[in-house]
């Protein structure tokens, strides 16, 4: 797309601000607010901050931050879900009014009646809805099941309408949140090419996510939110440094506990790699999963013990693991020296989106705690999910028992 | 993805409202609503139509058997049994109307909070639902008619002027309740009880010529705004030289300002609470 005429807005707001007034004590029924003579009382959460930026027509942006940082509030507020306290949003266009797959889709019907319904959400006249049901079906490799409830569908297979349904709606602006996660791996390597496609396209997406991979791979620009207020806006690897910076920084009161200032030890870096030694965000469940982190120290540290663990997206930590320096050397650290984990770790995790939580106690006690970050890394298991959190292998026989067959053909109730 | 579009003019983001993004779509979201809805009801089971049937039908027959045999609360009015089953059915489309937009809103939490989705389409399409419902009902009410003798009458066309006030109220109580049921989470336990209240408080297990000899609770009846609707519909319906007029049975003016002044309020109380709460609607749930 080589256009010499200046770069036309898609999206621009200005000004926007949003608060959350969180109750100290909740009223939600009418018997309690008849029945209580005193006020309740008001926390004001500040979400957004006098939030000003300008998203160009046919740009992929990035919008990046912790939980928390208000990136949510904001694709509500731009898809007209939330009102915004002050200033004000202008679009260009129309917008696919979604920021979460799936949303919408009725269980009962059949696909063919959810996509007529969400084109209709979307914006789209029926009689444009339903000519667009082959594309979409034919996208999503569904054609089969166009009259099968979607309550018979695996979640593999909503996922798959939802997403060709948002990029069939032909909307000039695109609010993406978290898409990438989902489906499977053949399916995730469509959706990038589609990605690809709308990047070149003068469609504009405004994509929320925590992959940094997936930001530097498909925006142009980005913006990194913290406490409702942009950290950074710029280029999308400019930003995506940022945030994995400001993921490791020691923030004094951030995490359970106050490290007044510059930590003994700090994280450099963490990462997952599959079997080939390759940086990974998505791993295929059951596949190879090797670990790997770097620290250094900036004072001496006795005994330095560094932990890991996994929460799911439930909130759940599902595993953790802690490590100590290899025997053979002084079980401590000085100021200046690198420390380097890496291993494999088994992969019996089920699909989902994972958080990693790190930690650094000094002198194996996890009373002293030099470091605790809650927050280093995001990563997603795909594939078929089965029960659970976890899936354990086994060995468990299915036999029929000898002793109690069916000799007179009348099998358990032979007796007579 | 092919030619680019036209410029495109930056237009302010209207944020979340009751009617938002265009009459348009918004008529044509309450219409594949209510239609799914209601085709899920009737024809997704095997029984079906004839299931959803069988509630209005069985509560016919046993009030029926209460009110003609036992309580003999029918008296001399002609054509007892189908002024009963006509009222029922159209009582059905308030209490279905009312009774499934209190909790519509808040049951619809995924598409309020997930997607900019005209808020009023929600308590809207339980109401148009509950419509169909009322439409093919009135199929077997004319059917008894027929069947029990009643003569037709060129006033059953007027059937329509007095459904479309029946259902304003009805969509105006819809508003308001889907919506306070959002902030008070009891709104819909205490409207069980008013609708039931509501039901004995309006001709429709009894005909109001049975309080012949107490004025004073009939004046007060006709000061509930359904009453002069459903005794209108009766004589229109059903109605014989002997029907009392709306006038009549109110005895005065008074009753029947006060049941406009009613009307009225909650019409006017259902659209202002209703576009009130819109905006803030998804960050209550």
């Amino acid at each position: 797309m080589t256009t010499h005429a200046p770069p036309q807005v898609a999206i621009e707001v200005s000004g926007v601000e949003k608060t959350f007034r969180i109750p100290t004590q909740r009223v939600d029924s009418l018997k309690e607010r008849l029945t209580t003579f005193s006020q309740p009382g008001y926390r004001e959460l500040h979400a957004l901050r006098d939030l000003t930026f300008e998203v160009e027509r046919g740009e992929f942006f990035g919008i990046v931050g912790r939980n928390g940082s208000g990136k949510s509030t904001l694709l509500k507020i731009l898809a007209s879900i939330y009102a915004a306290d002050a200033g004000r949003v202008r679009m260009a266009g129309r917008l696919a009014p979604f920021i979460e797959l799936g949303v919408g889709f009725n269980n009962e019907l059949t696909a063919r009646e959810n996509v007529e319904l969400n084109g209709v959400m979307m914006g789209l006249t029926r009689r444009d809805a339903r000519s667009r049901l082959d594309a979409v079906l034919e996208f999503a490799e569904l054609e089969e099941f166009v009259d099968l409830k979607l309550k018979n569908y695996s979640s593999g297979m909503l996922v798959r309408l939802a997403f060709s349904m948002m990029i069939q709606s032909d909307a000039e602006i695109l609010l993406i949140d978290e898409v990438l996660a989902v489906g499977d791996a053949s399916f995730q390597q469509k959706c990038a090419d589609v990605f690809h496609e709308i990047r070149d396209s003068p469609r504009t997406v405004v994509f929320v996510t925590h992959d940094m991979s997936a930001v530097e791979q498909y925006c142009h620009r980005a913006m990194l939110l913290h406490d409702g207020g942009i950290r950074a806006f710029g280029p999308a690897d400019e930003v995506a440094r940022s945030y994995l910076r400001l993921n490791f920084e020691q923030a004094p009161g951030e995490g359970d506990a106050d490290m007044g200032g510059m930590a003994d030890i700090t994280l450099l870096d963490v990462w997952l790699e599959n079997g080939q030694g390759e940086r990974i965000t998505n791993v295929e469940k059951g596949s190879e999963l090797r670990f790997g982190a770097s620290f250094e120290a900036h004072r001496h540290v006795d005994g330095p013990s560094f932990g890991f663990a996994f929460d799911n997206a439930d909130g759940v930590e599902v595993t953790g693991f802690g490590v100590s320096l290899a025997e053979g050397a002084p079980d401590a650290v000085e100021p200046g020296q690198r420390i380097r984990l890496g291993g494999e770790i088994e992969n019996r995790l089920e699909p989902g989106r994972y958080v990693t939580k790190c930690w650094v106690h000094r002198e194996h006690n996890i009373v002293n705690l030099v470091l605790h970050s809650p927050h280093v890394l995001d990563f997603v298991v795909y594939g078929k999910e089965g029960a659970g959190v976890v899936s354990l292998d086994h060995e468990i026989d299915a036999t029929v028992e000898a002793g109690a067959s069916a000799d007179d053909g009348a099998g358990v109730e032979g007796q007579r | 993805m092919s030619a680019e579009p036209a410029n495109l003019e930056l237009r302010e983001v209207p944020g979340p409202s009751a009617l938002g993004g265009g009459r348009h779509r918004f008529f044509e979201l309450l219409w594949l609503m209510s239609v799914t809805e209601f085709k899920r009801t009737f024809f997704g089971t095997v029984l079906g139509y004839v299931w959803s049937l069988m509630r209005p039908l069985l509560l016919f027959a046993v009030l029926l058997v209460v009110f003609t045999r036992i309580i003999k609360i029918g008296g001399s009015t002609p054509h007892y049994e189908v002024l009963l089953l006509f009222n029922i059915v159209l009582f059905g489309l308030f209490q279905e109307g009312t009774g499934g937009a209190v909790a519509s809103v808040v049951g619809q939490e995924g598409i309020v909070r997930k997607t900019q989705f005209p808020r009023l389409v929600i308590p809207l399409s339980v109401v148009l639902t509950a419509l169909f419902t009322l439409g093919l009902n009135m199929i077997i009410v004319f059917v008894f008619m027929i069947a029990f003798g009643v003569t037709p009458m060129w006033t059953w066309l007027l059937f329509p002027v007095i459904l479309l006030p029946f259902l304003v109220l009805t969509c105006a109580l819809a508003m308001l309740l889907s919506a306070l049921n959002v902030r008070f989470r009891d709104v819909a336990i205490i409207w069980i009880v008013i609708a039931t209240a509501l039901n004995y408080a309006t001709p429709i297990i009894y005909p109001l010529s049975i309080l012949e000899n107490d004025p004073t609770l009939r004046h007060l009846l006709m000061a509930n705004p359904l009453t002069p609707i459903f005794q209108q519909a009766h004589i229109w319906m059903i109605g014989s030289a002997e029907t009392e007029s709306v006038w009549a049975a109110a005895g005065g003016p008074l009753p029947l300002i006060v049941a406009a002044a009613i009307y009225v309020g909650v019409c006017v109380a259902g659209v202002w609470v209703f576009n009130r709460e819109a905006p803030r609607i998804a960050e209550q749930l």
